[in-house]
């Protein structure tokens, strides 16, 4: 199939596009501004519908109302935007609706910078509202596996009847890289489902969507999402172990990150150190085992890499280390990218220096 | 001799009694649009959006497709329904703590874009869920639990008049005030109750209906002298009437 050259945030409009979205409410925020703008032209060309919402707040709900029809919904935001949507996040949980949420994450907290970070990780992961709920959270590295995973995430969100996150980062929404685009899919003519409300030409009684239960109820409905998140675990977490076999230093980065660390292990492996990486893909559910099943004999240390300060993924990981081997941390903030050759000496000084 | 059958309960509404405190006008709003729902015969193409606050409580009488919102959101997940099922008729009956207060941006962005959806507002002066609090719409000199001496203008600002707010937008095709406080006028607010649904089902835009309404539990007064208050009071501040109907078809 052709390749295109396409923008990270053009190119996830267009995989959302093909994935069967058929509906988009968005605020603009920079840097995630070009999935809304794609998709305002670009949904009603395939029958869908693209509503500039007043706020992430108005937006979050549009998404709530669209997919509690059985349409196929998305929302995009970065950061700021993204703390807007979360009682939104939360309600779609509680009401069982699915929807794509995107964050293309810039520097935080605050207002932050419009530049790329990773600075939503415990948000994105641990509480993205109130309540205690969890959701699938995804992190691809290149623009084309950014395409792969919200070009399947509508079916995860309608699997689970549970609102999905793909997260980003600013870096991976504006630049451009070849991608293949993956086929239409074939959506049914009618969006109703056993669960959605709207005629769907059978008569019937009335059908309630909502998030809010008497107390047994809700109990029993939480009790139900922790065998979800245990079926997430055994089922559905991607990682790529890249050179840990005989690994003594590995490096837990995900995202934009993982691509700096993976040149690092490359050119740090040339010069003779064993060192590798392992990068979460799903960031909940996180890769444990990946981490625990290391052979701890021979690692003697693993670093945590992020467009973060602090590093927000290492409590995940030292979880799993449990005291068998240091965890180090390296990182930039405040919007501010990794370059290869300040992270590949930070790496070295760490291993050498055993620096924390 | 065949008895002639004038007046029964309304068949999207189910026979259950109601959880509104004795004396409230949500009981009687919530049957006025079944009402209405029954006479255009289309509760099966309804979709209605809960509210958070006492009208909340309508999930359990409607029956009818429904979805409830997050406080003050109903406009904005009644426009992501209406956008994705177009021939669906969607309507909010929202409090005005809901409507006025946290939800003002969402009701009003959702009349300026001109949705095709139908909102009933309940003004009752009061947040009434939560224990009388004061509301955009608590009048001055009005207590509550948070004005225990009354509603200071100085301070607290004056109460939203919401039909004369949306009035001044282009898009809404209807925007009207009734009050449901004695049967003459509850006559009429159910023909504008109805008329806002027709709109819905002619494919008209925006349709706003308010509703002065009571609450006997927090205004701390029987429901009979609530009548009278609002006769003297509410109404004296929210004139009824019809503000804006473009319904009327050219050359009529
Ligand atoms: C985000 C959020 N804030 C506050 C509340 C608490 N709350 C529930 S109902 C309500 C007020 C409802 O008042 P109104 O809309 O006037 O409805 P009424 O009960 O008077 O009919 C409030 C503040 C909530 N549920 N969600
Ligand atoms: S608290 Fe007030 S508004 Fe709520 S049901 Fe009781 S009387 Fe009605
Ligand atoms: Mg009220």
């Amino acid at each position: 199939m052709a390749k295109e050259f396409m923008k990270g945030n053009e190119a996830i409009g267009e995989a959302a596009v093909r994935g069967g979205v058929r509906f988009f409410a968005g605020y603009p925020i920079t840097p995630q501004s070009e999935l809304p703008e794609y998709l305002s032209w670009r949904l009603p060309e395939v029958g869908g519908c693209f509503v500039q919402g007043e706020s992430e707040v108005a937006s979050i709900n549009m998404v709530y109302g669209a997919a509690a029809t059985g349409v196929r919904a998305m929302t995009g935001s970065s950061s700021p935007g993204i703390s807007l949507k979360s009682e939104g996040i939360s309600y779609l949980s509680a009401a069982e609706l699915p929807a794509v949420i995107v964050n293309m994450q810039r520097g935080g907290p605050g207002l932050g910078s419009i530049q790329p970070a990773q600075q939503d990780y415990l948000q994105a992961t641990k509480a993205a509202g109130h309540g205690g709920f969890r959701m699938l959270v995804f992190a691809p590295y290149t623009v084309q596996e950014a395409v792969d995973i919200v070009y399947d995430a509508p079916e995860y969100a309608e699997r689970d009847r549970s609102p999905v996150m793909i997260l980003m980062d600013g870096c991976l929404g504006t630049m451009m890289e070849e991608v293949e685009l993956p086929p239409m899919k074939e959506l049914p003519e009618s969006p109703c489902k056993p669960w959605t409300v709207g005629y769907d030409g059978t008569k019937r009684g009335g059908h309630l969507i909502t998030p809010i239960y008497p107390e047994a109820g809700l109990e029993g409905k939480n009790k139900l999402a922790v065998q979800r998140t245990k079926r997430w675990e055994e089922n559905d977490v991607r990682v790529e172990e890249f050179m840990v076999d005989d690994a003594e230093w590995v490096i837990v980065a995900y995202g934009m990150s993982a691509r700096v660390a993976k040149q690092v292990v490359l050119d740090l492996r040339e010069v003779g150190f064993k060192i590798g990486l392992i990068r979460p893909i799903t960031l909940f559910p996180f890769p444990k085992k990946s981490i625990a099943n290391l052979d701890y004999t021979k690692v003697k240390g693993l670093i945590d890499i992020e467009m973060s300060i602090p590093a927000l993924m290492r409590e995940d990981i030292e979880l799993q280390v449990l005291g068998r081997a240091p965890v180090y941390e390296y990182g930039r903030s405040g919007g501010i990218l990794l370059d290869d050759e300040s992270t590949k000496a930070a790496v070295r000084k760490i291993i050498e220096g055993g620096e924390q | 001799m065949a008895v002639e059958k004038v007046y029964t309960k309304p068949k999207c509404l189910l026979p259950l009694s109601s959880g509104f405190c004795p004396g409230c006008l949500h009981s009687l709003a919530t049957k006025l649009i079944a009402e209405a729902i029954d006479d255009l015969g289309v509760a099966e193409k309804v979709i209605n959006v809960l509210p958070v606050g006492c009208a909340t409580m309508n999930s359990l009488y409607w029956k009818l497709d429904m979805v409830t919102s997050a406080h003050g959101r109903a406009p904005a997940v009644a426009t992501g329904i209406k956008r994705c099922r177009p021939d669906a008729l969607v309507f909010a009956y929202q409090g005005d703590g809901d409507l006025a207060s946290i939800g003002l941006s969402e009701v009003l962005m959702a009349a300026n874009r001109g949705e095709h959806i139908t909102i009933f507002f309940a003004n009752n002066s009061t947040y009434g869920m939560t224990g009388g609090q004061m509301a955009p719409t608590t009048l001055v000199g009005q207590k509550s639990t948070t004005c225990i001496y009354g509603r200071d203008p100085d301070t607290m600002g004056y109460p939203l008049r919401m039909c004369e707010l949306i009035k001044e937008l282009e898009a809404p095709v209807y925007v009207a005030r009734f009050s449901l406080n004695n049967p003459a006028n509850i006559r009429k607010a159910k023909a504008g109750i109805k008329k806002a649904m027709q709109n819905q089902v002619e494919g008209l835009g925006f349709s706003f209906v308010e509703l002065l309404t009571n609450c006997p539990t927090n205004w701390h007064m029987s429901p009979v002298k609530t009548l009278e208050f609002m006769e003297e009071h509410t109404m004296k501040y929210f004139p009824c009437g019809v503000f804006v109907d473009k319904t009327a078809k050219e050359g009529e």
